[in-house]
């Protein structure tokens, strides 16, 4: 019996895949919260008789639901094939899951929407916007969970508080779109809703990252440092402006945009650092080895 | 039906790859295109689409002095202080497989003999198992679309035949059965390795209580897993999932009272 040799350690390649997910799925990301945060704030607009707004916030609602299938069809390694995505109902599949709260959430959307646009002809146009608001909160919050829910490291170890970050997120974007395109004097509750969202992602994104220990260095370097760096700079910018958009129709408008950017740039974001975290080995295995000598 | 899987002794595998062969003669699978890697003597480089067995070249550099004799299993190469491993890695075919209960089409499912598939003709290529799985064994094929992994031979499983790669490995380095026999098989053999002195060698997936409930597909292993780039405690990721709902559901809730806040808490 001898001493075994010195051996390496640490795994020389990356222990598992990196996603094979495309461009479409961060703006998804963007689409999907922005349309669940619309329609929420949609649908409490009409409750407090703020039309102008509940029918911006509609419509833009609509653009979100039209555009989240589009971007997720084209993701797909067999797009013909999209419609077996409601083949089951799935729990442990949050893909599953948000599939189904997507098609429901698209056909409210869309009837809520026609109800507005034909003077309320759809039966049920109303149920159809409560529907919609309510189906969008799940909506923006699914996604923090597909991704959680992988082995990814920085992904899965940031999942209770990444659902908080994307809600967050979707209600900046919906707020800083509705604060673009609403009469200043209707908009209101979008300048609060982009200003505060704003704020908060920005404040949440630091606390997980900062909350990842060894891992966080997936946030600290290469493209997820760069996108997360600059979407907190215009997050924070949109929001400074955002104070003062109630008075400038250019304020809301750059306000808008600043903070649209900055929600887009922090999906991106978190979407790249998940691949630098899969393509780490030892994000993979130092977790593990810790939980082995605990 | 019997729990059929793998278990594969690395300790007399010689790194000859006919596995590696047989399983895409067999599955017909297109050429794994890495290249020439400079890697040991492997340029397949991991488990992937088009890569069902893989076998893995593992040089360790160790001081020549610190080499004795005892320690010569075959496989070792010892003149010049470097020590050669080599394994035939696979899919796992977990107890809980990450990848089938994330698959939201249900192309992924649990065969009669308790291995892991992929339906061809289901899967929509959406990608979801090739992050979910601990190992990196999923992954898509890019001119195809979708995702492919080893199948455990299912078609011959079915005809009462061994997988291809067990079949061909010349060692019986890989070994196909009935899974509880294969364990008590894997067990004395780590008695007589542990007796011989190879005190590093080591069970890997074998242990039902494990973060993956066990693997279909087990190893003996002459050292940490890390060494053969496999994950120390592997760990399904729906383990967490309940939480991870939970904090959705609380994130849902936060974002529908500041939605109202919004609207009900301050001047229009």
């Amino acid at each position: 019996m001898s001493a075994r040799p010195a051996t390496q350690t640490a795994p020389s390649k990356p222990v598992i895949k990196e996603p094979v997910w495309t461009w479409e799925i961060p703006f998804y990301f963007y689409a999907g919260g922005l349309a669940g945060a619309a329609a929420g704030l949609s649908r409490l607009a009409e409750a407090s008789g703020n039309d102008v707004l509940a029918r911006r916030a509609s419509g833009v609602a609509l653009a979100g639901a039209v555009a989240s299938p589009a971007l997720l069809v084209s993701d797909l390694g067999k797009p013909s094939r999209f419609l077996h995505m409601l083949r089951l109902f799935k729990v442990t599949s949050p893909m599953s899951v948000g599939s189904w709260v997507l098609a429901a959430f698209g056909s409210a959307t869309g009837l809520g929407w026609l109800d507005h646009a034909t003077g309320g002809r759809v039966p049920a146009g109303r149920a159809a916007r409560t529907a919609a608001g309510v189906l969008g909160l799940p909506l923006a919050s699914y996604t923090a969970v597909l991704v959680a829910n992988t082995a990814v490291p920085a992904w899965h170890e940031s999942r209770r508080i990444l659902p908080f970050v994307f809600v967050s997120g979707a209600a900046a974007s919906a707020g800083a779109a509705l604060t673009a395109v609403t009469p200043a004097p209707y908009a209101g509750p979008a300048r609060r809703l982009a200003v505060a969202g704003a704020i908060v992602e920005v404040a949440l994104s630091a606390r997980m990252e900062s909350g990842l220990g060894e891992l966080s260095d997936a946030y600290a370097t290469g493209d997820a440092h760069r996108l997360g760096t600059a979407a907190k700079a215009l997050l924070v910018g949109g929001a400074a402006v955002g104070l003062g958009a109630a008075r400038s129709r250019g304020a809301a408008a750059a306000a808008g945009a600043l903070i649209t950017a900055g929600a887009v740039l922090a999906r991106w974001s978190v979407f790249r650092a998940g691949f630098t975290s899969a393509a780490d080995p030892r994000h993979t295995v130092a977790p593990q080895r810790a939980r082995l000598s605990s | 039906m019997t729990r059929m899987g793998f278990f594969t002794d690395t300790s007399v595998c010689i790194g000859c790859k006919a596995c590696e062969v047989a399983c895409k003669e067999w599955n017909q699978i297109p050429a794994s295109d890495h290249g020439f890697t400079g890697d040991s003597y492997d340029n397949t480089f991991d488990l992937g689409a088009n890569t069902w067995r893989h076998v893995a070249f593992v040089e360790q550099r160790t001081s020549a002095e610190r080499v004795p004799a005892e320690w010569g299993l075959q496989t070792y190469q010892e003149g010049d202080g470097m020590r050669w491993l080599m394994a035939s890695d696979v899919c796992k075919h977990c107890t809980e497989a990450a990848c089938l209960e994330v698959c939201p089409t249900g192309a992924l499912f649990r065969t009669e003999f308790d291995t892991v598939v992929v339906q061809e003709d289901i899967c929509n290529g959406c990608g979801y198992c090739v992050p979910a799985c601990p190992f990196g064994v999923l992954d898509q094929r890019k001119d195809d679309g979708r995702v492919w992994k080893c199948t455990l031979c299912y078609d011959r499983l079915k005809d009462g035949k061994e997988p291809a790669c067990a079949q061909a490995c010349p060692t019986d380095s890989i070994q196909f059965g009935e899974l509880e026999v294969l364990h008590v098989r894997a067990g004395e053999r780590l008695e007589k390795l542990h007796a011989a002195g190879h005190e590093s060698a080591r069970l890997y997936g074998e242990d039902q209580d494990d973060g993956v409930g066990g693997f279909g597909a087990f190893f003996l292993l002459l050292d940490e897993p890390e060494v053969y780039n496999l994950p120390p405690d592997p760990k399904t990721t729906t383990r967490d999932l309940p939480e991870t709902w939970r904090a959705a559901l609380a994130a849902s809730a936060a974002l529908g009272l500041g939605l109202a806040a919004a609207v009900f808490g301050g001047r229009r």
